[in-house]
């Protein structure tokens, strides 16, 4: 047996299981874009036609007004998680005071606990203290989820920051608020618009969360698409898959580019 | 180095994340808790009676077939990614275009959740890829059932936590020192045996955090097994939210989600203890050494 192993060459090996990975993982996205041009509803090629796009962007209005939902939940809720979670790394980071350890752990346990655990706890509590389910309980939801996110990027970036500079601020006089302002915000900037993309883009895709704190008549689109995936096969979610994709690579490239432009000198 | 000046700005600057997390974390998860030793209200809700029922019914055969099933599917699921993950990630860590490969792995995940579970719907479905794909090549003459059973599920969960599995993977290989390889075999170790006695301990860390990245959110997968999974494959997830919303039993639904959250907890903390201690028994070889 060990003699047989012994014959793969390893590296050659490795590359064969790549291209299974990419396979597995492109195969999929290849077959939505294909048929997404299908000119028949099933899955066998019948001739080039647009006429799902068409259905898309002219008939699918309650598709577009879920799109909507979701980008102004994603906005808010990066945001208000992106300041709450900022502020608590720069404490959590550089002082010592009453129940930090309490909030260490219990920050970052969001993160191993099954996503249904916070839904049903969310939903259950937002029935308890009888809130009206609906956007404004997505958003609570969005900004609860993403905080440990926040918190984890923006402490990674304060780790490489040079204290030596704060003392200097200080020294030179520089109040809380102006070292706050003017030299730890600026310095770990990056850390926070790393936590503040990682958190609309958490907030864009979530699905399970969302449904069971959602309240009638407001949808997202990842609630919007499983809908439609249970009315079946539909080419419209092939058309609507290669916008998207189409979308979210523009949008990571330029905000790469962005990012690039603003950190790199 | 941190030091620790001026104490109650600490207070101030978490004051918003200390409100944030105790009221929309901590009270909810505790109130689940409390719900879970309640009595069930028959219009929905508790009635505000101590009651062991809910997790009495936890002992029902039936529900302890269900955590079986979880279990399996998400140790099959967690077997198959990190097996696939291990050689891909060493591919990438070796390749000259690192970068470029890491990139191509990354970007199918950013499309939407929802639609790449639908691409496998696509795929797998009665009038979905393959089917249509045997049928013209005439392997098969009727449509077969690829969806809606435990391996269509566990297919998905790996497709879905993959990257998750590749990227701790990638960091730990990449920081592996190759030429250790070699001196294993000039030691007259061969091939099979310097990968799997130098190389895989050497890289423990990053396979025991891919093997948490794939079991904790497929143990707890809600989703998938609703998607594509069928009577079969009903997850402890589905279970739950079977609970609350269709059944309306409160405190079952609590009593599962307790038993899960701690089920969780407790796998965590012990598989990251089991690979401290040998990670620690290596630093220490290290050391002697």
């Amino acid at each position: 047996m060990n003699r047989i192993l012994n014959l793969i060459p390893t590296k050659k090996a490795s590359f064969y299981f790549f291209i299974i990975t990419m396979l597995f993982f492109y195969a999929p996205l290849f077959i939505l874009i294909v048929f997404s041009f299908n000119s028949s509803k099933n899955i066998s090629w019948a001739g080039f036609s647009l006429k799902w796009y068409k259905e898309l962007f002219f008939n699918s209005s309650s598709l577009w007004n879920s799109f909507g939902n979701t980008i102004i939940v994603a906005l808010t809720s990066a945001i208000v998680s992106t300041v709450i979670g900022t502020l608590g790394a720069i404490g959590i980071y550089w002082y010592k005071f009453k129940f930090k350890k309490y909030i260490e752990i219990v920050s970052y346990l969001p993160l191993i606990l099954p996503e249904i655990i916070i839904g049903v706890s969310l939903l259950i509590f937002f029935s308890g203290i009888k809130l009206q389910l609906g956007l404004f309980t997505i958003f609570l939801a969005h900004v609860t989820f993403n905080l440990p996110y926040v918190l984890l990027i923006v402490m990674a970036r304060l780790s490489e920051f040079d204290y030596s500079i704060l003392e200097a601020a200080y020294d030179l006089g520089a109040r809380e608020i102006d070292t706050l302002l003017k030299v730890i915000i600026p310095m770990s900037l990056p850390g926070i618009i790393s936590g503040f993309l990682i958190a609309v883009t958490l907030s864009l895709d979530d699905f399970v969360i969302t449904f069971f704190v959602t309240g009638p008549g407001s949808s997202t689109l990842p609630l919007h698409i499983y809908s439609m995936i249970r009315f079946g096969v539909s080419p419209v979610i092939n058309a609507l898959s290669v916008v998207l994709i189409a979308g979210s690579i523009i949008l990571a490239i330029s905000s790469k580019g962005l990012y690039k432009y603003m950190f790199s000198k | 180095m941190k030091i620790f000046k001026k104490k109650n700005y600490g207070q101030i600057y978490t004051a918003p994340l200390m409100f944030w997390i105790t009221v929309f974390f901590v009270i909810p998860i505790l109130i689940i808790f409390v719900f879970s030793f309640l009595k069930k209200s028959y219009t929905g809700g508790v009635l505000p009676q101590f009651s062991l029922d809910a997790y009495g019914a936890l002992a029902n055969p039936q529900f302890v077939k269900v955590v079986l099933k979880t279990l399996f599917i998400s140790i099959v699921a967690s077997i198959f990614t990190v097996l696939l993950a291990i050689p891909t990630s060493y591919y990438i860590a070796r390749s000259k275009y690192k970068d470029i490969l890491l990139f191509l792995i990354i970007i199918p995940f950013w499309t939407n959740f929802l639609i790449r579970i639908y691409a496998w719907i696509a795929i797998l479905g009665n009038n979905g890829f393959v089917n249509n794909f045997l049928i013209n090549i005439g392997l098969i003459e009727e449509h077969v059932q690829l969806l809606y059973n435990q391996w269509a599920v566990i297919i998905v969960i790996v497709y879905a936590y993959l990257p998750f599995a590749i990227l701790p993977l990638y960091s730990t290989i990449e920081k592996f020192d190759f030429s250790l390889l070699e001196a294993a075999r000039d030691l007259g170790a061969t091939k099979f045996q310097s990968i799997m006695k130098v190389m895989i301990p050497n890289i423990k860390p990053g396979i025991t955090t891919a093997v948490l990245f794939t079991f904790i959110p497929a143990f707890g997968n809600y989703a998938i097994p609703e998607i594509v999974g069928g009577k079969d494959s009903v997850m402890v997830g589905n279970i739950i939210a079977n609970q609350l919303r269709v059944v309306r039993n409160w405190p079952l639904s609590a009593s599962i989600s307790v038993v899960l959250t701690v089920l969780t907890t407790i796998g965590v903390l012990l598989f990251v203890q089991l690979n401290k201690s040998k990670t620690d028994e290596i630093r220490k070889i290290k050391e002697d050494v």
